[in-house]
């Protein structure tokens, strides 16, 4: 386990004469065996970083380093696994669920070895072993989400990035999906990018915090200074937009309202 | 999947071309075996005969009989067809593929390659390749074949690049598998369906187009004989016997038929899903007089309607047409609205409430069946049908989505769709009706709303379309909003914004309001009321603000527990409600929730609790209302609390 170090990130889109850049040199750090929580709206660009991170988006400038290495591009030794946020698309329909985690599993084991991690996996997640012979079909969108999961941790990877799992879902099954991942993370002291637009979700599973907004990173620190005295004009406002805060806080008053679209909203994006 | 191959053979014009199909390659592979000798024996005394009993199509010019020729060719014909359309689609898979594989700059080459290539005339092309690789049955193959290549390779790019943005593709890409297998193992698997349906038709396109060539000359060569090679020799003579050219001719159109149709039937019947099929929609059983009456009784215990209430539903039925019988989304759902409240309604995906509402404002289409004791909205009876009161749902009732993005046209401009609204309903003329639109978009506060008038749906954001579908739904002087999670699409931010217009709205002009939402605390935010369901029924009614605490039923208090805030005990796990929600198509007999509740014992799987009132103005549907829940800490599902 080590440090996800992202120095100064850049990730551009389009051409080099109209370009679009959705990280604007993005510094952030994921401490060993902590979850750090990176909230802002669609189209801040919170998705296209983990999408960099991942190396499914074109890193324009900076770099992503693990361990004070680049990450590796190829081969299959991933330390950096992903979970996305529409369990519906995630994964592949004509694949059993133990396939698509096998897939995801060190080659070098041998059948056997195989199958007896997947069914580790899926105990892990809390789901029948014996649920690895069903198609994807028959599951519930939490149980998806589960599985989704399990096929990360396959990978053994060192730190896992967690785009949005929850906002798919609906409100009774994100209870259990965030229940099931602050588990994973106490047990095996995962290092996590955790992902929302919810901070009443961030607040329950992260420890640290970073705020984006159009493409840069505002203000960020521990979960318990940033929700409790917020800096950052954004931060207050989405402080006060968490469904139910009103009668609680009284942040709101103080926020400005920020009018019109965020940057990204006004031009096509091709990503999350 | 095997059982959607089965269903479209099942339909008639599915099972008469499967046959077809059969028949035609069943013919090709014993033809030859049987009939190879009548059909090659050369007979002096028959030259040019006339069709007879012996020679039924007549022989040719060296007394071979026409007839069994036709036979015995169907299969070199075929296979030479088929062998061409192997090629096709192979050299197509390569070029289709390929820009997933190379990467993205050679891949654009050679997708510019191909668009090129489609832009040829197919039969250019394989004129063009029949003189490259020269005249005779090989070149003919290879023409025909990579002629086809580049609008396989076209079609299999486009599904290439769908599959390839989804999810599971990057999924696997993040964790270490390679393009190549990946192409096999996700891609393939997931376009294999739509491709097969293709290439069988581009079967039949082949061999009419083999036909041709032949036919042309520049096919297949004597003293090999295809269908059309045969027509090209029936044809001299057409005059002295047509049933030389006639035999072979027919040939090739049963043949091509058979393809074509199989690979359109094929294709419509994937398409479609297997919910309806073939069957009609099942009428739902009429339920005797008894029951009816004594939901009759059951709705009059209810204060009758006073005239205060917006909108009055007593024991509102949904139904779809299922494989086996009716499915009940909607089970019998009793609410009212009063002049300016706010109602909310929760409940998971499945629960109905989506449909409660589409059936409230008559937007449920054939083969759904909407049926209710009583449906008033503001004294009319809704039950006439949509058209008796388009005018009073017109401009009285407005409907906000969830999908701003699908609920404009995406080809007009913003104003024009709103004055469309007070144009037609309200006898405007199309500038005083534009003038309002722009007033209405400055009521629910898009900035600027002049020039966002002239604006595309494209040109808004997402909580802006929204603020301009509630800006439609006030063009009128609405009695009633109905907003079906108008805010799911939206960030946090938006979606604070979103509810404090709708909420300024109601307070200005009295307006009363729906919100659905399966998110209790927006809800909760909200709402004067809040109405609970689970499976097609109201499980509570109860106070807003009574949410947190003071709900009884247990799934309601499973959901407000299950819902993190700025205060949850971080500690704690987050509430769990266990297993799954109900199927509509298989609904439990007694309470449809005992499955998942901590407190079911064997009255609740036996008997479905009625939705009684529970005192304080709200209303519970539990045997175990209000009874103690206790919280495990380690799994966080909800237990029993039994107190000694």
């Amino acid at each position: 386990m080590s440090d996800l170090v992202f120095d100064d990130v850049t990730v551009r889109y389009g051409t080099a004469r109209r370009p679009f850049t959705a990280v604007d040199g993005v510094s952030l750090v994921v401490p060993e065996g902590q979850v750090v929580g990176l909230v802002g709206e669609s189209g801040s660009g919170k998705s296209t970083l983990a999408r960099a991170a991942v190396g499914l988006a074109p890193v324009h400038s900076g770099s992503i380093l693990l361990d004070g290495r680049p990450l590796p591009r190829r081969g299959r030794e991933r330390p950096l696994q992903m979970v996305f946020q529409d369990p519906f698309s995630s994964l592949d329909p004509r694949m059993t669920i133990g396939e698509s985690i096998t897939e995801a599993l060190p080659r070098d084991l041998s059948r056997g070895e195989r199958r007896a991690e997947v069914a580790r996996l899926l105990a892990l997640v809390h789901l029948d072993p014996d649920a690895a012979r069903t198609l994807p079909g028959r599951l519930s969108g939490g149980q998806r989400q589960r599985v989704a999961l399990a096929r990360a941790l396959a990978g053994r990877p060192q730190v896992v990035i967690a785009d949005e799992i929850t906002s798919a879902l609906d409100v009774s099954i994100q209870g259990a999906v965030l229940n099931l991942v602050r588990e994973l993370q106490r047990e095996l002291g995962l290092s996590m990018l955790f992902i929302s637009h919810n901070l009443a979700v961030v607040r329950y599973v992260a420890n640290h915090v970073a705020v984006m907004y159009q493409g840069r990173i505002v203000e960020q620190g521990p979960v318990s200074e940033v929700l409790v005295d917020p800096r950052h004009d954004y931060t207050r406002e989405l402080l006060a937009a968490v469904p139910g805060a009103r009668t609680t806080t009284a942040v709101r008053a103080g926020a400005p309202d920020t009018p019109g679209t965020p940057a990204a909203l006004v031009k096509p994006r091709s990503t999350s | 999947m095997a059982r959607r191959w089965l269903a479209v053979v099942r339909t008639p014009l599915g099972l008469t071309t499967g046959l077809l199909v059969t028949a035609v390659l069943l013919l090709a592979v014993v033809a030859p075996i049987l009939w190879s000798d009548r059909a090659e024996v050369v007979d002096t005394d028959q030259i040019l005969a006339a069709p007879s009993g012996e020679h039924w199509a007549g022989t040719d010019s060296l007394g071979r009989d026409i007839f069994f020729r036709a036979l015995v060719a169907s299969r070199l014909s075929l296979e030479l067809a088929l062998v061409a359309t192997v090629i096709g689609v192979a050299a197509g898979l390569l070029l289709g593929a390929a820009p997933l594989l190379l990467g993205r700059r050679l891949g654009r080459l050679v997708t510019a390659g191909v668009n090129i290539a489609v832009a040829f005339p197919g039969l250019l092309l394989a004129l063009f390749f029949a003189v490259v690789f020269g005249v005779g049955a090989t070149g003919a193959v290879l023409a025909i074949g990579l002629a086809g290549a580049p609008s396989f390779a076209r079609l299999v790019h486009t599904l290439v690049a769908g599959v390839a943005a989804l999810d599971y593709v990057s999924a696997a890409r993040v964790a270490g598998v390679g393009r190549f297998r990946v192409l096999l193992r996700h891609v393939l698997p997931n376009i294999a369906e739509p491709l097969v349906v293709n290439a069988t038709i581009s079967a039949g396109g082949a061999l009419l187009a083999f036909a041709g060539l032949s036919f042309l000359g520049l096919g297949v060569q004597a003293p090999a004989y295809d269908w059309g090679r045969l027509l090209f020799e029936g044809v001299g003579m057409i005059y002295v016997n047509p049933a030389a050219a006639l035999a072979p001719g027919l040939a090739v159109l049963l043949a091509g038929l058979a393809f074509n149709l199989f690979g359109e039937v094929v294709a419509k019947g994937l398409g479609v899903t297997t919910v309806g099929g073939i069957r009609l929609p099942a009428a739902t059983p009429a339920r005797s007089g008894a029951e009816r009456r004594s939901e009759a009784a059951k709705g009059e215990h209810l204060a009758m309607a006073p005239s205060d209430l917006v909108l009055d539903v007593r024991d509102l039925r949904v139904s779809f047409p299922g494989p086996a019988g009716p499915i009940r989304p909607v089970r019998g759902v009793t609410f009212s609205v009063r002049h300016g409240e706010a109602l909310g309604v929760v409940g998971e995906s499945g629960s109905g409430k989506s449909l409660t509402a589409l059936a409230v404002a008559r937007l449920i289409e054939e083969p759904g069946r909407v049926e209710a004791s009583r449906m008033e909205f503001r004294g009319a009876d809704l039950r006439d049908g949509a058209s008796a009161h388009r005018h009073l749902l017109g401009t009285s009732m407005a409907m906000v989505f969830q999908d701003p993005m699908t609920s404009f046209n995406p080809t007009r401009r913003i104003g024009g769709q709103l004055a469309e609204v007070a144009f037609h309903h309200q006898g405007m003329t199309r500038k005083q009706a534009l003038a309002r639109a722009v007033e209405r978009l400055d009521a629910v506060r898009v900035p600027d709303p002049a020039k966002r008038a002239t604006q595309y749906p494209h040109e808004f954001s997402g909580g802006m379309r929204q603020r301009a579908m509630i800006g439609m739904g006030v063009m009128g002087t609405p009695s009633l909003i109905i907003a079906d999670e108008p805010t799911t699409a939206l960030d946090v931010t938006v979606q604070q914004q979103v509810l404090d217009l709708l909420q300024s709205i109601r307070d200005e002009d009295d307006v009363a309001l729906v919100l659905i939402s399966h998110d209790v605390t927006v809800v909760g935010e909200v709402c004067d009321r809040v109405l609970v369901m689970y499976a097609g029924r109201i499980v509570e009614d109860l106070p807003a603000d009574r949410l947190d605490g003071g709900a009884r039923h247990p799934y309601t208090r499973a959901l407000v527990a299950a819902v993190p805030d700025m205060d949850t005990d971080l500690d704690q796990p987050l509430a769990v409600v266990p297993g799954r929600p109900v199927d509509p198509a298989d609904v439990p007999s007694g309470c449809a929730f005992a499955a998942r509740c901590p407190l079911a014992d064997a009255r609740c799987r036996a008997e479905d609790p009625p939705l009684e009132p529970a005192g304080d103005g709200s209303q519970v549907a539990c045997w175990h209302a209000g009874e103690p829940l206790g919280l495990d800490g380690s799994t966080g599902v909800l237990v029993e609390v039994r107190t000694p």
